[in-house]
């Protein structure tokens, strides 16, 4: 399978004004048109997702497994396949990445799963969620072309990855949130000091906001990480892909369970197992991929399940907030991926998604927020459907810390409560 | 009818740079054909060969989103605010 994204021989026409690697230019999604790097998300022509194409034409196989392995435990060991300037780790940045992934061998006795069952733990990046490592990606764009201000419209989770990139890099940050989101969210955004806005709405319209501010003069020389920065700050998700199938020796998973926001970490995600296919780092066979979503959000499950290929948008109401965009930039994508690798899009209630929480709390010591409920739960429900084969090697992914989302489990609490006497506490029934 | 209507960056190279334009029209659509006939070149943009909205723009008219209302024959009461975004922002 050949590398999609690898330039084409027009770019030596293409002119870049800063260096960012292997990055050789912006191509449109939808029609190719392609534009030389800089600050630019939407397509001059259609209006389609602009994305990274790359020059990989230097790159040996073997010795650029060795660069990776050789490098250091965080997403900068994939430098070379990265939208950033080769001396990346040396730069002010949070560094994320090279996160667990847990052998889920009690999860996967209680589902039946027999070929093998692993969770992708990215809670553990620097501020317990995934987003660090697409923040990551962006903060180096945003250095790239000058600007001094991060900002972006966030759910929760992206909100404290950019207040904390921007504290470590020393820009300064403002970013735009629901108003209703989760408290532990709330303070883990506002800590690192910078400028944190509630907007009344949803996520819809804090996205909507910061789209016209960009191009307001009161948003002038802002760097929004998944607006204008959005072709870079997305390359970041690929580091899961390059992560998982290092992790398991060089090798692709053969399913993988994944949560659907607005799509952009999925399909980013098969952009990078596709671009290890096609540089021989890990062998070329078929991989399934299947995304998961609440029931209370799920405009591509239900787009997938209707058998259409536009995604109707809807108004969110879950539990699951990190995941709660009803109008998905990359739904269309994730469509397109989940039917051309064999997967699917499943749903789930919040109740299940709850249940699933504390499912993999019990049998793994694994804490997630709601987003990983929902990859869990939907992987139950597509076991028992059939649709995932419980003897493939499977991986399915925790986007953030159980602790962000108390909320969702407020009612799990004390056993008991005693006297500090052995009498008491065999009174109470616990031995 | 008279509007106001939002153009997002990427299509000011239509208005001459300008953030806003006044159109006339009742409905979305009418705009529309209304801001081609004063910036000609700018609905090939917004709309795809069939006439359908491309799939990566969102327009609102006042704060309603018209994929939630009536897509292209959305009413636009004079005094409307109408804003025209690239949907692949977010995430």
């Amino acid at each position: 399978m050949a590398v999609q994204t690898v330039a084409s021989t027009t770019d030596s026409a293409i002119a870049n004004a800063v260096d960012l690697g292997p990055a050789a230019a912006l191509s449109c999604r939808e029609c190719g048109h392609r534009v030389p790097l800089g600050p630019v998300f939407a397509c001059e022509e259609c209006f389609g997702p602009l994305e990274i194409a790359y020059d990989f034409s230097a790159h040996d196989t073997e010795e650029l497994r060795k660069r990776i392995e050789a490098g250091p435990a965080n997403i900068w060991r994939y430098a070379p396949l990265l939208p950033v300037p080769a001396d990346v780790a040396t730069k002010p940045n949070l560094n994320p990445g090279w996160t667990k992934l847990v052998q889920a061998d009690n999860l996967a006795r209680e589902l039946g799963v027999t070929g093998g069952l692993y969770i992708k733990d990215d809670s553990g990046n620097p501020t317990h969620s995934f987003k660090d490592r697409v923040v990551a990606q962006a903060l180096e764009a945003a250095r790239a072309f000058g600007f001094t201000t991060l900002s972006c419209s966030s759910t929760g989770n992206l909100a404290g990855a950019v207040g904390a990139a921007a504290a470590r890099a020393g820009f300064r940050s403002c970013v735009f949130i629901p108003h209703d989101l989760e408290q532990g969210k709330v303070v883990m955004a506002a800590v690192y000091g910078g400028e944190l806005v509630g907007i009344e709405g949803n996520y819809d319209d804090v996205n909507r906001f910061c789209s016209e501010l960009i191009g307001d003069p009161a948003g002038e020389g802002w760097g929004f990480v998944n607006v204008n920065l959005r072709p870079y700050y997305a390359e970041g998700s690929k580091t899961l892909a390059y992560e998982i199938c290092e992790q398991l020796g060089w090798r692709l998973p053969d399913q993988l369970v994944i949560p659907i926001a607005s799509g952009s970490q999925l399909t980013k995600i098969d952009k990078g197992l596709r671009e290890l296919i096609g540089l021989g780092l890990v062998e070329d066979k078929p991989y399934r991929i299947f995304g998961a979503q609440a029931e209370g959000c799920s405009p591509v499950s239900t787009a997938y399940k209707a058998g259409h290929d536009v995604v109707r948008p809807q108004k969110p109401d879950t539990i699951a907030k990190s995941l709660a965009i009803g109008n998905p930039a990359d739904g269309p994508y994730v469509l397109d991926i989940a039917r051309r690798t064999g997967g699917a899009v499943e749903d789930v209630t919040d109740g299940q998604i709850v249940d699933a929480i504390k499912l993999l709390a019990r049998t793994e010591g694994i804490f997630a927020e709601t987003a990983g409920g929902v990859t869990v739960g939907v992987t139950k429900k597509l076991l028992e459907s059939g649709a995932l084969d419980p003897s493939l090697t499977t991986v399915v992914l925790n986007t953030g810390d159980g602790l962000k989302t108390l909320d969702a489990v407020a009612g799990t609490g004390l056993s008991a409560t005693i006297r500090p006497s052995l009498e008491s506490f065999r009174e109470a029934g616990l031995v | 009818m008279s509007v106001t209507v939002r153009i997002p960056t990427i299509l000011r190279t239509y208005t001459g740079g300008q953030a806003e334009v006044s159109a006339e029209g009742a409905t979305l659509s009418e705009v529309i054909s209304d801001l081609e006939k004063n910036h000609t070149g700018i609905a090939a943009r917004v709309l795809d060969d069939q006439g359908r909205l491309r799939r990566f723009v969102n327009v609102y008219v006042n704060d309603d989103d018209v994929r939630f209302e009536q897509g292209l024959e959305t009413a636009t009461p004079d005094g409307a605010g109408v804003s025209i975004i690239p949907a692949v922002a977010g995430g």
